[in-house]
Formats: C-alpha cells, structure tokens, sequence
C-alpha cells in the first residue's frame, strides 16, 4: 500500500511518519512537496503531518490551506481517499474544511509538550480498527493551538454520526470542547488527530499506543 | 482610468460564543496593576492593508473577500473594517 506524506514549509513530523510507513509497517512512502502537483491516484492513504507550517502565521493552517497540492488533497478527499492529519495536519484539514470546528489557543496559554491518556471512541473507522472500544492509549501531544471549538449544533452533528474518534481521558490538557482529541468527517475516510500517533509506534520512544493508527490503515487498505 | 490607493483598516475578533483566554489573562494582569473597573478584555488581530482600486465599493468589495477567504476563520472569528483613500 502507497502511502503519500504531504510536506509544507515548516513541517517537522514528516520524516517520523514516513519512518513509521517505511520502517515500521513496512510500506512504500513518498513525500510530496506541497508546490508540487502530481497525480494523487497512486496513493492509497495521505498523511498530513505535524509542524509549524508557514510559522503558524495567521492561524495554524490558514496559510497552508491554499498551497498548490491542497487542491488536490481535497479531491482526493472527496473522492474517498484515507487522509489523516495529525497536529498542525488537523488544523489544516479544519482550515481547508475537510472537517468541521476550528483550533483555539491552549486554556492554559502553553505549549504543551507531553504523554497523555486518549480514549478510542469509535472503532469502526480506517484508522481505528485495530483498536478495541474504549481502549485507552498513551500518545504524546506537543501544541499550542489544540484547544478544539465547534458550535453546539456541530458538536451535536458529531456526536449523532459517532464523528469523535478520540477523546482525552483523565485530564483535558488543553481546553478541548467535550474533551475531543480527534474527529473524522461524515464519510470516515478523513480523521484529524492534536496527538503524534507517529511518535509513539515503537517501543524505543516509549510507548507502541500510536502504532494501531497506521495498522488500522493498512488493514482497511488490504481489505481484511 | 484614474487609479486610487485606499487603506483597509482589518479588526478581527474572536467571536462573542468563544471563550478568549488570551483576553482573559491581559484582564487579570490589569487588575493586578489596579485597574478594578475592567468588565472585559478581548484579544483580537488588526490588519492594515493598502490597496490600489478604482474606487472606494470595489476596494471595500476586494477587501471583504480577502476577510472571508483567508484573514478572517468564520467558525471562530468576526470581523470589521473601515476603508479611506490615502495618499
């Protein structure tokens, strides 16, 4: 299964999410400069990775939501394709409406650098079939804008279409509307997620937790 | 066609349903430094944009787009502006 790394000025988790595509689970990886505009048809999963894209000016993600290849990542959206977005990634989903709601800044005004608690929510989706309900998960969060806010009448959609894959538990590091960590979109082929799955999918950096993402992915993809 | 040069004045702000916790900690410092009358702070952006238009309802049409495609995120966000010819 190919998968496809979308690199903006600025990113800085793409080399640890194509580490875990190579390395890991064993795929074929390409990145994708975000001027660049190739055909996405090859790909069969796209990452949009964690960073600081164009600095962060304006609102996190606002910038990198008009760059070249997001117009196609839009397309491939629509078209089906499984995108996740992970940290600055969600923001620019959000930002190019791929998702709904938006970032504020942290409740505590910090960045927040840690491990924290999530709970799987759902478990039918591509990026979390391998998961069990409910399950509890330690992956590392590192932001300043996670602060996730939607209108009550959206969260209510969300909730309806069981559109909240991941939750903080225990404590809510950063002022997260209903303690939201991670949604989809209706069609559950888009999912964005504050915390690095990437970062904690080998026991050497502490935690494996993070790994069922992109085994969830890859199952999804070869249809078992 | 003669070819003017306004300036768009941008205030964008969070909206009134969104908690501002930048605002509300500047509110707490100013009431440490005594200022004990203060009801409210919010935070907010301001852009000053100058722009080259025809006339003053193209260049404030101009500016309303750029508010709603990229400066301005309606899920969060509000915004106003004021439009003058400069020189």
């Amino acid at each position: 299964m190919r998968f496809g790394v979308v690199v903006f000025p600025g990113s800085n988790c793409d080399r640890d999410c194509s580490h875990v595509v190579e390395t890991v689970i064993k795929q074929p990886c390409e990145m994708i400069w975000h001027k660049d505009s190739p055909s996405l048809a090859k790909f069969d999963a796209l990452i949009i990775p964690g960073g600081f894209s164009y600095g962060d000016y304006l609102r996190c993600g606002a910038i990198a939501r008009f760059s070249p290849i997001m117009k196609s990542v839009i397309d491939f959206a629509n078209g089906g394709g499984l995108i996740i977005g992970i940290c600055n990634g969600f923001q620019i989903l959000l930002e190019a409406e791929l998702l709904p709601g938006a970032m504020l800044r942290n409740k505590n005004l910090h960045f927040i650098c840690k491990y924290v608690e999530l709970k799987v929510e759902e478990t039918d989706t591509p990026f979390t079939n391998k998961y069990k309900m409910g399950q509890i998960i330690r992956v590392p969060i590192a932001h300043n804008e996670g602060n996730y806010f939607i209108e009550p009448e959206g969260l209510q959609k969300l909730k309806a279409n069981r559109q909240i894959i991941f939750r903080y538990h225990g404590e809510n590091p950063n002022g997260a509307m209903d303690d939201i960590a991670g949604i989809c979109n209706e069609r559950r082929n888009v999912l964005g997620m504050m915390p690095h799955p990437e970062r904690s999918s080998e026991a050497i950096l502490g935690s494996e937790d993070g790994l069922g993402v992109f085994e969830s992915i890859l199952s999804k993809l070869s249809g078992q | 066609m003669i070819t003017l040069m306004y300036q768009a004045n941008i205030k964008v702000t969070l909206k009134k349903t969104v908690a501002d916790p930048q605002g509300l900690t500047i509110k707490h410092a100013l009431d440490s430094l005594g200022y004990k009358d203060i009801d409210s702070v919010r935070a907010g952006k301001f852009f000053i944009i100058n722009l080259k238009s025809s006339d003053k309802a193209k260049a404030e049409q101009e500016t309303k787009e750029m508010c709603e495609k990229l400066l301005v995120n309606p899920v969060i966000e509000e915004y106003s502006f004021e439009i003058k010819e400069i020189k």
